[in-house]
């Protein structure tokens, strides 16, 4: 037998029994934040490859969601700090070391272009409300020439958005369940078939609902089989690492991430998408709506679980 | 300079008397703790093993809190205690996150709060409380960088461990078995 107590009668609030620092708005901000790194990377590689007017939605239409994405996900990040006035120190001090300190700077520059990309196409978006100040006018047309420009300054930032929405997690070598390298690029795998799942719910060309439907399709396969690289490696690891996966797999956990984030989110959408492109008769929205509460659960699981996931006690 | 603790488990009764002097020296808001007493019981009856702990911030060698400080709050100072500066804090919980003993609190106040080895109090030349008050004297405190200093002999003497080492931590809080 082996017990521990803590006999001194701690009972902090949000650490004990167990740890629930992170709350929703954690949950909530990483998807709203792959999701507009996602839309953003997409907005921006067809801007570079030159597609930009056989792909309206992906450039035009769906980006109107990544600054509204970044702004309520901002917001709720915002909300979740306990020492809220200070958060200006975010800003005084760059932090190699610190995931949050690199995300902080990125959001800080991915935020005003992705508004920047949207009024780039202002006129087009919104023909019945001119831009009715001259200088507008010419800010709006500046913006257009330098379209590339932002695109090229939005792609690598867009990937370092979405792998920070894992790495975040990762950094914490307390939190056994968040405490492997595949979480990076698990997120950001996630975020971009978030970003193709809004992009096919609000195109209206079949061509652009088809290029999507096959990437999303694709990044599903990948996520996948990332989903199994994570337990394969859990599996493999230490005695708590062991535990961790004890909650997805066989625990309190286990309907929610198998049911609701694995056949769900994933593999329902896949088939479905699947069969749509082979000629079968399925509203895409269906999939693509399976995609996005897949990948909000799916941050709910990982960060409710990852924080019941300890070393002591 | 590097401060470390020793606590000897097999004095140690369980009294509590450290958490108390710690919640009076350090005006720890009710309900919270910066330290605290942990009870491991092992073994099936008749064989049975009680290890009595006060436990508390580690003031690890590699503090994954420090690392994980977006704003620099949480630092380490040349003598290896680690401490939140208040005013810089934005309360964002990655420091508590990081933590294997979860050592760290959000302070009613709103910024994160947990031990300072009684920074204020080595200033003056005293004791943390936690030590100078216990009633078995099971704790001890010093310099490790010291060969001559208690900690570092009872080190060389004692048999000893550390909680979680498998962190990679390099915790300095040491408890003589």
């Amino acid at each position: 037998m082996q017990e521990e107590l803590i006999t001194s009668g701690r009972n902090i609030p949000n650490i004990d029994p167990f740890l629930d620092i992170w709350h929703w708005p954690i949950s909530v901000y990483l998807f709203l934040g792959g999701l507009a790194a996602g839309l953003l990377f997409f907005a921006a590689l067809i801007t570079i490859l030159k597609k930009d007017k056989e792909y309206p939605a992906a450039v035009k239409f769906a980006s109107i969601v990544s600054p509204i994405a970044l702004t309520l996900g901002l917001l709720a990040l915002f909300y979740d700090l306990t020492h809220k006035i200070y958060f200006w120190r975010l800003y005084t001090t760059v932090r190699i070391e610190s995931p949050m300190s690199w995300g902080a700077w990125v959001l800080l520059i991915i935020t005003p272009v992705s508004f920047l990309w949207v009024l780039s196409y202002y006129s087009e978006l919104f023909p019945k409300f001119k831009l009715n100040f001259k200088f507008l006018k010419k800010f709006e047309s500046f913006l257009q020439k330098n379209r590339l420009l932002m695109a090229y300054i939005l792609l690598p930032l867009s990937v370092v958005l979405g792998v920070y929405t894992g790495i975040l997690l990762s950094a914490f070598n307390a939190r056994p369940l968040w405490n492997n390298a595949i979480l990076g690029p698990l997120f950001l795998i996630s975020g971009l078939s978030t970003g193709a799942a809004t992009i096919i719910l609000l195109s209206k060309s079949t061509k652009e609902r088809h290029l999507f439907s096959k990437i999303d399709l694709g990044l599903v396969i990948l996520e996948l089989g990332l989903i199994v690289h994570m337990m394969m490696g859990m599996y493999a690891g230490s005695q708590v690492q062991l535990e961790a996966m004890q909650l997805l797999i066989g625990g309190e956990f286990t309907m929610m991430f198998f049911g609701f984030v694995v056949i769900l989110g994933l593999i329902v959408p896949a088939i479905l998408e699947f069969l749509e492109l082979r000629g079968f008769k399925i509203p895409v929205a269906v999939p693509a709506l399976l995609i996005l509460l897949g990948g909000l659960i799916f941050r709910f699981v990982m960060v409710e679980a990852g924080q019941i996931t300890r070393y002591l006690y | 300079m590097r401060y470390a603790m020793v606590i000897d488990t097999l004095k140690c009764v369980g009294c509590s008397d450290c958490v108390v002097a710690c919640q009076t020296e350090n005006d720890v808001p009710i309900g919270y703790c910066r330290d605290w007493v942990t009870e491991n019981v092992s073994g099936s009856y008749p064989s049975i093993e009680l290890e009595l702990k006060s436990e508390r911030c580690n003031h690890c060698e590699n503090a994954p809190c420090v690392r994980c400080c977006p704003t620099g709050a949480s630092h380490q100072l040349n003598n290896g205690i680690v401490l939140v500066t208040a005013d810089e804090c934005i309360g964002c919980g990655a420091c508590i996150e990081s933590c294997p003993y979860d050592a760290r609190y959000q302070h009613p106040d709103g910024y994160v709060d947990k031990c300072t080895f009684c920074h204020h109090r080595l200033e003056k030349g005293q004791l943390p409380a936690c030590v100078a008050v216990c009633p078995t004297k099971c704790m001890y405190f010093g310099d490790l960088d010291n060969q001559n200093s208690e900690v570092s002999k009872l080190l060389k003497n004692r048999k000893w461990k550390t909680l979680a080492p498998e962190a990679g931590t390099k915790p300095k809080v040491y408890y003589l078995i």
